[in-house]
Protein backbone atom coordinates (compact mmCIF):
# COMPACT_ATOMS: atom_id res chain seq x y z
CA UNK A 1 0.00 0.00 0.00
CA UNK A 2 1.67 3.32 -1.00
CA UNK A 3 0.84 6.22 0.83
CA UNK A 4 -2.43 8.29 0.19
CA UNK A 5 -4.15 11.62 0.87
CA UNK A 6 -7.07 12.09 3.39
CA UNK A 7 -9.17 13.04 0.69
CA UNK A 8 -8.64 9.88 -1.12
CA UNK A 9 -9.45 7.66 1.99
CA UNK A 10 -12.60 9.41 2.45
CA UNK A 11 -13.40 9.53 -1.46
CA UNK A 12 -13.22 5.93 -1.18
CA UNK A 13 -15.52 5.67 2.14
CA UNK A 14 -17.97 7.51 0.70
CA UNK A 15 -17.78 5.43 -2.79
CA UNK A 16 -18.82 2.25 -0.17
CA UNK A 17 -21.10 3.98 1.51
CA UNK A 18 -22.94 4.17 -2.11
CA UNK A 19 -23.51 0.39 -2.79
CA UNK A 20 -26.94 0.35 -4.39
CA UNK A 21 -27.83 3.50 -4.87
CA UNK A 22 -28.85 4.81 -8.80
CA UNK A 23 -28.92 8.00 -8.50
CA UNK A 24 -26.94 11.00 -6.35
CA UNK A 25 -27.16 14.94 -6.55
CA UNK A 26 -24.26 16.82 -5.27
CA UNK A 27 -24.33 20.07 -4.15
CA UNK A 28 -22.28 23.38 -4.31
CA UNK A 29 -18.56 22.98 -3.31
CA UNK A 30 -18.35 19.25 -2.75
CA UNK A 31 -15.27 17.92 -4.63
CA UNK A 32 -14.63 14.75 -2.04
CA UNK A 33 -18.26 13.93 -2.31
CA UNK A 34 -18.24 14.09 -5.74
CA UNK A 35 -15.04 11.85 -5.61
CA UNK A 36 -16.25 9.25 -4.14
CA UNK A 37 -19.08 9.12 -6.63
CA UNK A 38 -17.11 9.15 -9.76
CA UNK A 39 -15.55 6.14 -8.39
CA UNK A 40 -18.85 4.46 -7.22
CA UNK A 41 -20.16 5.04 -11.00
CA UNK A 42 -16.78 3.13 -12.27
CA UNK A 43 -17.71 -0.10 -10.71
CA UNK A 44 -21.42 0.64 -11.26
CA UNK A 45 -22.01 2.22 -14.89
CA UNK A 46 -25.80 2.39 -13.90
CA UNK A 47 -25.06 4.79 -10.93
CA UNK A 48 -26.03 8.31 -12.27
CA UNK A 49 -24.51 11.53 -10.65
CA UNK A 50 -25.85 14.93 -11.41
CA UNK A 51 -23.52 18.21 -10.23
CA UNK A 52 -25.67 20.85 -9.02
CA UNK A 53 -23.15 23.23 -9.98
CA UNK A 54 -21.08 22.31 -13.24
CA UNK A 55 -18.81 24.73 -14.97
CA UNK A 56 -20.23 23.09 -18.02
CA UNK A 57 -22.81 19.97 -19.18
CA UNK A 58 -24.88 21.17 -16.46
CA UNK A 59 -27.16 18.38 -16.41
CA UNK A 60 -30.60 20.46 -16.11
CA UNK A 61 -33.20 22.50 -18.22
CA UNK A 62 -35.41 23.12 -16.40
CA UNK A 63 -32.92 25.93 -14.14
CA UNK A 64 -31.96 25.45 -10.40
CA UNK A 65 -35.18 24.48 -9.51
CA UNK A 66 -35.04 21.09 -11.81
CA UNK A 67 -32.90 19.35 -8.53
CA UNK A 68 -35.88 19.71 -5.71
CA UNK A 69 -38.13 18.89 -8.60
CA UNK A 70 -36.14 15.56 -8.83
CA UNK A 71 -35.74 14.54 -5.29
CA UNK A 72 -39.35 15.53 -4.69
CA UNK A 73 -40.40 13.05 -6.94
CA UNK A 74 -38.02 10.41 -5.59
CA UNK A 75 -35.73 10.12 -8.50
CA UNK A 76 -32.98 11.37 -6.30
CA UNK A 77 -32.00 8.40 -3.46
CA UNK A 78 -28.16 10.05 -2.22
CA UNK A 79 -27.48 13.49 -1.38
CA UNK A 80 -24.72 15.14 0.82
CA UNK A 81 -24.91 17.80 3.21
CA UNK A 82 -22.75 19.27 5.71
CA UNK A 83 -22.81 22.44 7.96
CA UNK A 84 -21.06 25.04 10.04
CA UNK A 85 -22.49 22.64 13.08
CA UNK A 86 -23.67 18.87 13.66
CA UNK A 87 -25.38 17.99 16.88
CA UNK A 88 -25.64 14.56 18.46
CA UNK A 89 -29.63 14.64 16.94
CA UNK A 90 -28.50 14.94 13.18
CA UNK A 91 -29.73 18.37 13.14
CA UNK A 92 -27.39 20.74 11.04
CA UNK A 93 -26.81 24.34 11.30
CA UNK A 94 -25.38 26.09 7.75
CA UNK A 95 -26.50 29.99 9.37
CA UNK A 96 -24.95 31.41 12.23
CA UNK A 97 -22.62 29.77 14.81
CA UNK A 98 -20.61 31.65 17.93
CA UNK A 99 -21.61 35.08 16.85
CA UNK A 100 -20.32 34.41 13.27
CA UNK A 101 -22.12 34.07 10.13
CA UNK A 102 -21.91 31.37 7.65
CA UNK A 103 -23.55 31.17 3.89
CA UNK A 104 -26.74 30.24 4.89
CA UNK A 105 -29.24 27.11 4.11
CA UNK A 106 -29.04 26.30 0.36
CA UNK A 107 -31.43 23.60 -0.13
CA UNK A 108 -30.85 21.62 2.81
CA UNK A 109 -34.05 22.25 4.78
CA UNK A 110 -35.99 20.34 1.81
CA UNK A 111 -33.66 18.20 0.57
CA UNK A 112 -32.78 16.40 4.25
CA UNK A 113 -36.68 15.45 4.29
CA UNK A 114 -37.48 14.55 0.49
CA UNK A 115 -34.05 12.21 -0.07
CA UNK A 116 -33.63 8.97 1.63
CA UNK A 117 -30.00 8.63 1.76
CA UNK A 118 -28.29 11.69 3.37
CA UNK A 119 -24.74 11.58 4.01
CA UNK A 120 -23.73 13.96 6.25
CA UNK A 121 -19.98 15.35 5.62
CA UNK A 122 -17.59 17.35 7.38
CA UNK A 123 -14.04 17.04 7.11
CA UNK A 124 -12.98 19.00 10.20
CA UNK A 125 -14.08 17.07 13.34
CA UNK A 126 -14.12 18.84 16.36
CA UNK A 127 -16.06 19.92 19.16
CA UNK A 128 -16.32 23.23 17.85
CA UNK A 129 -18.16 21.44 14.53
CA UNK A 130 -19.83 18.41 16.19
CA UNK A 131 -21.76 20.18 19.14
CA UNK A 132 -24.25 19.15 21.57
CA UNK A 133 -26.84 21.23 20.24
CA UNK A 134 -26.50 23.28 16.70
CA UNK A 135 -27.53 27.44 17.39
CA UNK A 136 -29.70 27.15 14.49
CA UNK A 137 -31.58 24.26 12.91
CA UNK A 138 -30.82 24.34 8.94
CA UNK A 139 -31.91 21.49 8.57
CA UNK A 140 -33.54 17.95 10.29
CA UNK A 141 -33.71 14.99 9.10
CA UNK A 142 -32.56 10.82 9.28
CA UNK A 143 -29.06 10.16 7.81
CA UNK A 144 -27.95 7.08 6.20
CA UNK A 145 -24.06 8.46 8.27
CA UNK A 146 -22.12 11.07 9.30
CA UNK A 147 -18.36 11.42 8.01
CA UNK A 148 -15.97 13.62 8.93
CA UNK A 149 -11.91 13.84 8.26
CA UNK A 150 -11.81 11.22 11.90
CA UNK A 151 -14.18 8.73 11.86
CA UNK A 152 -17.56 7.28 10.33
CA UNK A 153 -21.09 6.99 12.21
CA UNK A 154 -23.75 5.45 11.47
CA UNK A 155 -27.34 6.90 12.54
CA UNK A 156 -29.56 4.85 14.72
CA UNK A 157 -33.11 6.49 13.77
CA UNK A 158 -35.15 4.74 16.53
CA UNK A 159 -32.52 5.52 19.17
CA UNK A 160 -32.06 9.35 17.14
CA UNK A 161 -28.22 8.85 18.08
CA UNK A 162 -24.57 8.28 16.32
CA UNK A 163 -23.03 5.29 16.66
CA UNK A 164 -19.55 5.41 15.78
CA UNK A 165 -18.36 2.40 13.29
CA UNK A 166 -14.95 3.19 12.24
CA UNK A 167 -12.01 5.69 12.77
CA UNK A 168 -9.29 7.18 10.46
CA UNK A 169 -7.21 8.89 13.00
CA UNK A 170 -5.32 8.24 16.09
CA UNK A 171 -7.16 11.01 17.86
CA UNK A 172 -9.32 10.26 20.83
CA UNK A 173 -12.64 10.56 19.21
CA UNK A 174 -14.55 10.99 22.87
CA UNK A 175 -12.43 13.74 23.37
CA UNK A 176 -12.60 15.64 19.95
CA UNK A 177 -16.69 15.05 19.67
CA UNK A 178 -18.93 17.25 20.83
CA UNK A 179 -22.09 15.39 21.47
CA UNK A 180 -22.65 11.76 23.17
CA UNK A 181 -23.05 8.49 20.92
CA UNK A 182 -22.90 5.03 20.96
CA UNK A 183 -20.11 2.73 19.98
CA UNK A 184 -20.12 -0.40 17.62
CA UNK A 185 -19.35 -3.86 18.73
CA UNK A 186 -17.28 -4.02 16.03
CA UNK A 187 -15.75 -1.14 16.10
CA UNK A 188 -12.82 -0.80 13.62
CA UNK A 189 -9.92 1.24 11.60
CA UNK A 190 -11.09 2.60 8.60
CA UNK A 191 -9.95 0.04 5.74
CA UNK A 192 -7.13 1.94 3.64
CA UNK A 193 -8.10 2.04 -0.32
CA UNK A 194 -6.48 -0.16 -2.11
CA UNK A 195 -3.62 0.05 -4.57
CA UNK A 196 -6.92 -0.50 -7.50
CA UNK A 197 -8.86 1.93 -5.84
CA UNK A 198 -6.21 4.50 -6.06
CA UNK A 199 -5.31 3.62 -9.33
CA UNK A 200 -8.51 4.22 -10.41
CA UNK A 201 -8.83 7.51 -8.34
CA UNK A 202 -6.02 9.09 -9.88
CA UNK A 203 -5.98 8.18 -13.19
CA UNK A 204 -9.99 8.29 -14.01
CA UNK A 205 -11.82 10.39 -11.27
CA UNK A 206 -9.04 13.12 -10.54
CA UNK A 207 -9.02 14.91 -14.43
CA UNK A 208 -13.25 14.75 -13.54
CA UNK A 209 -13.05 16.63 -10.53
CA UNK A 210 -10.17 19.01 -12.07
CA UNK A 211 -12.70 20.21 -14.49
CA UNK A 212 -15.09 21.51 -11.75
CA UNK A 213 -13.17 22.07 -8.76
CA UNK A 214 -9.77 22.99 -10.23
CA UNK A 215 -8.38 24.57 -7.41
CA UNK A 216 -9.30 21.19 -5.32
CA UNK A 217 -7.68 19.28 -8.50
CA UNK A 218 -4.62 21.16 -7.66
CA UNK A 219 -3.87 21.12 -4.10
CA UNK A 220 -4.66 17.46 -3.81
CA UNK A 221 -3.06 15.65 -7.16
CA UNK A 222 -1.13 18.44 -8.58
CA UNK A 223 -3.07 18.44 -11.38
CA UNK A 224 -3.41 22.06 -13.49
CA UNK B 1 -22.16 41.84 -13.74
CA UNK B 2 -21.92 45.41 -15.80
CA UNK B 3 -24.94 46.64 -14.15
CA UNK B 4 -24.08 46.04 -10.39
CA UNK B 5 -21.13 48.00 -11.05
CA UNK B 6 -23.09 50.84 -12.82
CA UNK B 7 -25.38 50.60 -9.40
CA UNK B 8 -22.41 50.90 -7.46
CA UNK B 9 -20.93 53.73 -9.14
CA UNK B 10 -24.45 55.99 -9.03
CA UNK B 11 -24.08 54.87 -5.39
CA UNK B 12 -27.56 53.22 -4.68
CA UNK B 13 -28.94 52.77 -1.73
CA UNK B 14 -31.73 50.97 0.59
CA UNK B 15 -31.76 48.52 -1.96
CA UNK B 16 -33.40 44.76 -1.24
CA UNK B 17 -31.96 41.82 -2.76
CA UNK B 18 -33.58 38.35 -3.59
CA UNK B 19 -30.80 35.70 -4.26
CA UNK B 20 -32.33 33.18 -7.00
CA UNK B 21 -32.23 31.00 -5.43
CA UNK B 22 -28.26 31.95 -3.89
CA UNK B 23 -26.53 35.20 -4.07
CA UNK B 24 -22.70 35.36 -4.93
CA UNK B 25 -20.19 38.42 -6.06
CA UNK B 26 -22.62 40.39 -7.19
CA UNK B 27 -24.57 40.86 -3.78
CA UNK B 28 -20.99 41.07 -1.77
CA UNK B 29 -19.75 44.03 -4.06
CA UNK B 30 -23.26 45.89 -3.23
CA UNK B 31 -23.26 45.03 0.28
CA UNK B 32 -19.76 46.38 0.92
CA UNK B 33 -20.00 49.78 -1.27
CA UNK B 34 -22.95 50.05 1.14
CA UNK B 35 -26.12 50.04 -1.57
CA UNK B 36 -28.14 47.26 0.28
CA UNK B 37 -30.42 47.14 3.30
CA UNK B 38 -32.05 43.60 3.39
CA UNK B 39 -30.98 40.06 1.47
CA UNK B 40 -33.31 37.63 1.17
CA UNK B 41 -31.29 34.36 0.04
CA UNK B 42 -30.68 30.54 0.36
CA UNK B 43 -26.73 31.57 0.64
CA UNK B 44 -24.44 34.17 0.00
CA UNK B 45 -21.38 32.50 -1.27
CA UNK B 46 -18.55 33.25 -3.85
CA UNK B 47 -18.13 29.13 -4.92
CA UNK B 48 -14.89 27.80 -4.68
CA UNK B 49 -13.15 30.94 -3.90
CA UNK B 50 -15.08 30.98 -0.36
CA UNK B 51 -17.23 33.00 2.27
CA UNK B 52 -18.56 36.29 0.88
CA UNK B 53 -16.77 38.56 3.26
CA UNK B 54 -18.71 41.79 2.47
CA UNK B 55 -22.25 39.90 3.01
CA UNK B 56 -20.54 38.05 6.43
CA UNK B 57 -18.95 40.90 8.01
CA UNK B 58 -22.48 43.36 7.61
CA UNK B 59 -24.23 40.47 9.08
CA UNK B 60 -21.84 40.26 11.69
CA UNK B 61 -22.11 43.95 12.57
CA UNK B 62 -25.97 44.29 12.24
CA UNK B 63 -25.57 46.96 9.00
CA UNK B 64 -28.05 44.61 6.97
CA UNK B 65 -31.14 42.61 7.48
CA UNK B 66 -30.73 39.23 6.13
CA UNK B 67 -34.11 36.83 5.75
CA UNK B 68 -32.63 33.55 5.80
CA UNK B 69 -34.89 31.04 2.89
CA UNK B 70 -34.18 27.61 1.43
CA UNK B 71 -33.85 27.40 -2.31
CA UNK B 72 -36.94 25.67 -3.45
CA UNK B 73 -39.13 27.77 -1.53
CA UNK B 74 -37.55 30.43 -3.49
CA UNK B 75 -38.33 29.02 -6.22
CA UNK B 76 -41.97 28.34 -5.89
CA UNK B 77 -42.68 31.63 -4.26
CA UNK B 78 -41.67 33.18 -7.68
CA UNK B 79 -43.33 30.30 -9.25
CA UNK B 80 -46.96 31.52 -7.44
CA UNK B 81 -46.18 35.31 -8.34
CA UNK B 82 -45.66 34.51 -12.32
CA UNK B 83 -49.27 32.38 -11.61
CA UNK B 84 -50.66 35.35 -10.28
CA UNK B 85 -51.74 32.79 -7.05
CA UNK B 86 -50.84 34.04 -3.76
CA UNK B 87 -49.49 31.05 -2.46
CA UNK B 88 -47.90 27.89 -3.57
CA UNK B 89 -46.86 24.34 -1.79
CA UNK B 90 -43.34 22.90 -1.51
CA UNK B 91 -42.24 19.54 0.23
CA UNK B 92 -41.83 19.41 3.81
CA UNK B 93 -39.31 21.34 5.73
CA UNK B 94 -40.21 19.85 8.79
CA UNK B 95 -38.01 20.59 11.90
CA UNK B 96 -36.07 23.46 10.49
CA UNK B 97 -35.68 26.94 12.12
CA UNK B 98 -36.54 28.46 8.90
CA UNK B 99 -40.14 28.07 9.24
CA UNK B 100 -40.20 30.50 11.94
CA UNK B 101 -41.28 33.54 9.69
CA UNK B 102 -44.78 34.48 9.70
CA UNK B 103 -45.51 34.61 5.95
CA UNK B 104 -44.92 30.71 6.02
CA UNK B 105 -47.31 27.59 7.14
CA UNK B 106 -46.65 24.77 7.39
CA UNK B 107 -49.23 21.59 7.80
CA UNK B 108 -49.78 18.39 7.07
CA UNK B 109 -46.16 17.78 5.34
CA UNK B 110 -46.80 20.54 3.28
CA UNK B 111 -44.77 23.83 3.20
CA UNK B 112 -46.93 27.31 2.02
CA UNK B 113 -45.01 29.67 0.86
CA UNK B 114 -46.50 33.31 0.22
CA UNK B 115 -45.73 34.51 -3.37
CA UNK B 116 -42.54 37.10 -4.39
CA UNK B 117 -43.10 39.66 -6.75
CA UNK B 118 -39.81 41.67 -6.76
CA UNK B 119 -39.78 45.02 -7.96
CA UNK B 120 -37.19 44.17 -10.84
CA UNK B 121 -35.17 41.27 -12.15
CA UNK B 122 -31.69 41.80 -13.51
CA UNK B 123 -29.58 39.51 -15.01
CA UNK B 124 -26.96 39.08 -17.68
CA UNK B 125 -28.08 36.92 -21.15
CA UNK B 126 -25.89 36.10 -23.81
CA UNK B 127 -28.21 37.44 -26.74
CA UNK B 128 -31.20 39.98 -26.99
CA UNK B 129 -32.32 40.99 -30.52
CA UNK B 130 -33.91 43.24 -32.53
CA UNK B 131 -37.79 42.58 -31.28
CA UNK B 132 -36.77 42.99 -27.75
CA UNK B 133 -36.69 39.26 -26.90
CA UNK B 134 -33.75 38.01 -24.53
CA UNK B 135 -32.54 34.42 -25.11
CA UNK B 136 -31.71 32.94 -21.43
CA UNK B 137 -31.26 28.90 -22.50
CA UNK B 138 -31.48 26.51 -19.70
CA UNK B 139 -31.20 29.14 -17.07
CA UNK B 140 -35.07 28.88 -16.53
CA UNK B 141 -34.91 30.39 -13.29
CA UNK B 142 -33.92 33.58 -14.97
CA UNK B 143 -37.13 33.00 -16.79
CA UNK B 144 -39.27 32.31 -13.88
CA UNK B 145 -37.68 35.94 -12.55
CA UNK B 146 -38.58 37.98 -15.13
CA UNK B 147 -42.36 36.31 -15.55
CA UNK B 148 -42.36 37.18 -11.68
CA UNK B 149 -40.86 40.78 -11.44
CA UNK B 150 -42.66 44.09 -12.07
CA UNK B 151 -39.89 45.19 -14.78
CA UNK B 152 -36.76 43.35 -16.08
CA UNK B 153 -33.37 44.84 -16.75
CA UNK B 154 -31.08 42.72 -19.14
CA UNK B 155 -27.58 43.53 -20.14
CA UNK B 156 -26.42 40.99 -23.08
CA UNK B 157 -23.40 39.49 -24.41
CA UNK B 158 -24.46 40.27 -28.87
CA UNK B 159 -27.32 41.39 -30.24
CA UNK B 160 -29.32 38.95 -32.51
CA UNK B 161 -30.83 40.42 -36.45
CA UNK B 162 -34.73 39.42 -36.63
CA UNK B 163 -36.72 37.94 -34.18
CA UNK B 164 -35.67 34.75 -32.39
CA UNK B 165 -39.03 33.68 -31.61
CA UNK B 166 -39.30 32.76 -35.08
CA UNK B 167 -37.01 30.44 -34.99
CA UNK B 168 -38.06 26.88 -33.59
CA UNK B 169 -34.56 25.85 -31.91
CA UNK B 170 -34.09 29.23 -30.14
CA UNK B 171 -37.54 29.99 -28.87
CA UNK B 172 -37.99 27.95 -25.90
CA UNK B 173 -34.66 29.65 -24.31
CA UNK B 174 -35.83 33.21 -25.28
CA UNK B 175 -37.74 35.50 -22.37
CA UNK B 176 -40.19 37.17 -24.50
CA UNK B 177 -40.31 41.08 -24.90
CA UNK B 178 -43.85 41.00 -22.59
CA UNK B 179 -41.64 40.62 -19.90
CA UNK B 180 -38.35 42.60 -21.10
CA UNK B 181 -38.40 46.57 -19.46
CA UNK B 182 -35.02 47.74 -21.02
CA UNK B 183 -31.63 45.73 -22.32
CA UNK B 184 -28.61 46.98 -22.69
CA UNK B 185 -25.18 45.57 -24.77
CA UNK B 186 -22.12 44.91 -22.08
CA UNK B 187 -19.37 42.58 -24.06
CA UNK B 188 -18.16 40.56 -21.43
CA UNK B 189 -20.92 41.87 -18.66
CA UNK B 190 -20.75 38.72 -16.17
CA UNK B 191 -16.62 38.89 -16.00
CA UNK B 192 -15.19 38.08 -13.59
CA UNK B 193 -18.22 35.40 -13.43
CA UNK B 194 -18.64 33.47 -16.75
CA UNK B 195 -20.94 33.10 -19.14
CA UNK B 196 -22.03 29.28 -20.23
CA UNK B 197 -20.69 27.97 -23.28
CA UNK B 198 -19.19 31.63 -23.90
CA UNK B 199 -16.40 32.31 -21.57
CA UNK B 200 -15.05 30.89 -18.34
CA UNK B 201 -15.39 32.88 -14.97
CA UNK B 202 -12.11 34.11 -14.28
CA UNK B 203 -10.56 32.40 -10.96
CA UNK B 204 -7.43 34.86 -10.51
CA UNK B 205 -9.14 37.56 -10.11
CA UNK B 206 -12.25 35.77 -7.39
CA UNK B 207 -9.62 34.67 -5.43
CA UNK B 208 -7.81 38.07 -5.61
CA UNK B 209 -11.64 39.52 -4.65
CA UNK B 210 -12.36 37.07 -2.04
CA UNK B 211 -8.32 38.04 -0.22
CA UNK B 212 -8.77 41.86 -0.50
CA UNK B 213 -12.59 42.34 0.27
CA UNK B 214 -11.55 40.61 3.67
CA UNK B 215 -10.64 44.10 5.20
CA UNK B 216 -12.46 46.87 4.59
CA UNK B 217 -9.35 49.08 3.58
CA UNK B 218 -8.69 46.07 0.59
CA UNK B 219 -12.40 46.37 -0.48
CA UNK B 220 -12.13 49.60 -0.81
CA UNK B 221 -8.81 49.68 -2.62
CA UNK B 222 -10.71 47.08 -4.91
CA UNK B 223 -14.00 49.22 -5.73
CA UNK B 224 -11.15 52.01 -6.55
CA UNK B 225 -9.54 49.93 -9.11
CA UNK B 226 -12.11 47.78 -10.57
CA UNK B 227 -15.51 49.62 -9.88
CA UNK B 228 -15.22 52.80 -9.68
CA UNK B 229 -12.92 52.70 -12.69
CA UNK B 230 -15.43 52.34 -15.86
CA UNK B 231 -12.43 52.13 -18.53
CA UNK B 232 -10.86 48.93 -16.06
CA UNK B 233 -13.98 47.53 -15.19
CA UNK B 234 -15.19 46.19 -18.66
CA UNK B 235 -11.47 45.42 -19.68
CA UNK B 236 -10.55 41.77 -17.96
CA UNK B 237 -6.91 41.67 -17.52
Amino acid sequence: MGPYAPEELLACVIARLLAGARHAAIGASSPIPASGCFLRRISDPSFRVSLQQRRAHNPFTEGSRELFDLAGQGRIDVFFLGGAQIDGAANINLVRAEGRRFPGSFGAAYMYRAVPRVILFREEHSKRVLVPKVEFVSAAGDPQALLTGKALFSWQKDRRRFRLESFHSEDDIRASTGFEYDVSPSLKRTPAPSEEELQLIRTRVAPEIARDYPDFAKRVWGIN
Amino acid sequence: MEAVRALIRKKSKGLRLLGVPILGLSADLLIGAGCVAEVETSAVSLGEAGLAPRFTEAVEQGTIKVKDTTCPAVHAALQAAEKGVPFMPVGSIAGSDLLNRPDWKQEDEILRVTAIRPDFALFHARWADEAGNVWIGRRRELATAAHASRNCLVTFEEKQKGDMLEDELLAPGVISSIYVSAAAHAPRGAWPLGLPGVYGADDVHLSQYARAAKTREGFQRYLEEWVLTPRKSSSPA
